[in-house]
């Protein structure tokens, strides 16, 4: 099942002798790739989507209306169809990608900054803070993280901030490895010991040596979840975990058309395309950056 | 060896130990009253304290969690507040049914992610690779529950050709192995097999490329094997890796088939976790995560005794 892994190939190797143009070079090569590219442009249209989607969307997204409920698609007003309330269905796709990004975004950025914080200490720090820090970790991490998400957020109740906060906790546990084992591997190099030996605390060791090092390879390995937060986060709302009605977001859409697999299914998977296409994209996308950074010298 | 196993062993108390202390707190997280569910909205003071004195609720949290893993060591893990019956025959029951479903959908999975890998690392760059490869990224982008619905859709309200929901005719959970069953069980499996698919495949692929640039294998052309000699070659140095993968997923499997059991009504742990979130049943919420959560650290246990097994380079290194 999904499970966000610490996967070794999913990591770039940390560029310890980079030279100065490193990003521009590593930018130069993501451009050069059709397939992310081709990823990053769907990407775009569904963030305009996220930001502009209520003054794009052609109808209101909560009007319902018991006259025209469940009309297929390419019925006139209506292109993709209507819901089982009547609502427009492009409108509340269009209008449901705000909802539905942020549900699957915020967790792993939010992870991203716990998780590397963590990670980063633990791995600076070494010794038995390392131990107990990567231990507690351990622990979340021998939870399945759809079972740990559900668990949490059905401990916490359905809503978008418990929603958000579950995922957050499954997200740090591979984060903090990540950024545990890459700090362990920069703690040991000669410039961390001359800029030691040259009098730097440790804050602005992990500042300006470490950090600059550690950053990219975990931000990387943190745009790979990316996809896999979406799934989950529309997951939860799918079981009724997370948004609520009437808000549109796909994966609660989804939930509630449940009902008209019989009468019009393809209205009825309509807000899984808008899921799918969007975790391809964010998949695609990672993997296009991850072998842009192999650079091989 | 016997060194490794030990250590390994030992490690894997203080995680049990761990996981059983989260899923303790998970109640403890839980806001208002764990006997909400229980109790009438009108309960006099006395009525909620004998209830609570029956749970053990008024006792202090470390004689509770000391008494609910002293119990549960001993297979007792307590009362179901909405049915009364014993979580632990409620969850041993939906458990041998998410296995099932769990293990086909494995070993779908494995076949097909072997074949798609085998091909995509052997003819590396060509047209299939990058159609497996494609396939692969599929498998691990498609949100899984809408894939159920899309097949449900297509074989079951187009076709009529498999039904839709539950595990058996007339929703009985009994199970055997004919076909009436075995038609229930074709589109969950199917569907729960096209993640371990992806991931199987993409670890395929990565470690015949790996093992095609040994020079081992340059060594066996010249001495002159065919290539379904040096494809075995490769096979048995894949397999350990691979499988290590398939038992994994096996236990991602078992602990995530919420979404897809709720899609397809299967009475498994997945929706038995449903309806103990949903009737706020928190013994039952705790039991079954434990027992999931439990049978996943003993499964990874297993995958990496038995890797070690397979491949003693691991337990050398």
């Amino acid at each position: 099942m999904l499970h966000v892994a610490v996967d070794p190939s999913k990591v770039p190797a940390v560029a310890f002798e980079r030279s100065p143009g490193y990003w521009q070079t590593v930018g130069r090569r993501l451009l050069r790739d059709r397939v992310a590219m081709g990823a990053a442009l769907v990407l775009l249209l569904l963030l305009v989507l996220a930001v502009f989607g209520p003054l794009l969307a052609p109808a209101d997204p909560y009007k319902a209306s018991m006259l025209s409920r469940l009309k297929p698609i390419g019925t006139p007003n209506f292109p993709l169809g209507t819901d089982e309330l009547g609502r427009d269905m492009l409108s509340r796709l269009m209008v449901g990608a705000r909802l539905s990004l942020f549900m699957g975004i915020t967790p792993v950025v939010c992870a991203f900054v716990l998780g590397s914080m963590i990670g980063i200490v633990a791995g600076y720090a070494g010794g038995r803070t390392n131990t107990v820090v990567m231990r507690t970790i351990d622990v979340f991490y021998a939870f399945p993280s759809v079972l740990l998400a559900i668990a949490l957020s059905g401990a916490l109740g359905a809503g978008i901030t418990n929603s958000l906060i579950s995922l957050t906790v499954v997200f740090i546990p591979p984060i903090a490895r990540v950024a545990e084992s890459v700090t362990t591997q920069i703690r040991n190099r000669d410039f961390v010991e001359a800029a030691r030996a040259s009098g730097a605390g440790a804050f602005t060791i992990v500042r300006v040596h470490v950090l600059g090092n550690v950053l990219g390879p975990i931000f990387v390995y943190a745009t790979s979840l990316v996809a896999v937060s979406m799934i989950l986060a529309s997951g939860l709302s799918f079981l009724g975990l997370g948004v609520k009605p009437p808000e549109p977001e796909w994966g609660l859409m989804l939930n509630t058309l449940r009902t008209a697999i019989y009468t019009q299914p393809w209205i009825a998977a309509l807000p899984g395309v808008m899921i799918f296409a969007t975790s391809i994209a964010f998949n695609l996308l990672s993997d296009g950056l991850r072998s842009a950074m192999e650079i091989k010298s | 060896m016997l060194a490794f196993l030990i250590r390994r062993l030992l490690y894997t108390l203080p995680i049990m130990f761990g996981v059983a202390l989260v899923c303790f707190s998970l109640v403890h997280l839980a806001p208002g009253d764990p006997l909400v569910s229980v109790l009438p909205p009108d309960a006099s003071v006395e009525l909620q304290n004998q209830l609570r004195t029956l749970y053990g609720f008024d006792r202090p949290l470390p004689e509770q969690f000391a008494g609910w893993v002293w119990r549960a060591l001993q297979g007792d893990l307590g009362t179901s507040i909405a049915t009364n019956r014993p979580v632990t025959d409620e969850v041993l029951r939906a458990v041998v049914n998410t296995l099932r479903l769990a293990v086909v959908a494995t070993v779908i999975g494995f076949l097909l992610g072997c074949l798609f890998g085998f091909v995509a690392g052997y003819f590396q760059n060509s047209w299939v690779d990058k159609a497996a490869s494609f396939t692969a990224v599929l498998g691990v982008s498609v949100p899984h529950y809408w894939l159920g619905m899309v097949l449900v859709i297509v074989f079951s309200s187009l076709l009529f050709w498999l039904p839709p929901s539950g595990a058996g005719p007339g929703g009985s959970d009994l199970w055997k192995w004919d076909w009436a069953h075995i038609q229930h069980l074709i589109l969950p499996a199917l569907t729960m097999s096209v993640i371990p698919m992806g991931i199987i495949a993409r670890t395929v692929r990565a470690l015949v490329a790996e093992i095609l640039a040994q020079e081992f294998v340059v060594g066996l052309r010249a001495k002159g094997l065919t290539d379904l000699g040096v494809f075995l070659h490769v096979v048995k140095n894949a397999a350990p890796t691979a499988l290590a993968v398939m038992g994994l997923q096996l236990g991602y499997l078992l602990g995530g088939s919420i979404l897809i059991e709720t899609v397809f009504a299967w009475p498994g742990t997945g929706f038995l976790l449903n309806a103990a979130i949903f009737q706020r049943d928190l013994p039952l919420l705790q039991g079954s995560i434990l027992v999931l959560a439990i049978f996943f650290v003993l499964l990874n246990l297993v995958v990496d005794v038995m890797q070690t097994l397979l491949d003693p380079r691991i337990a050398r290194a």
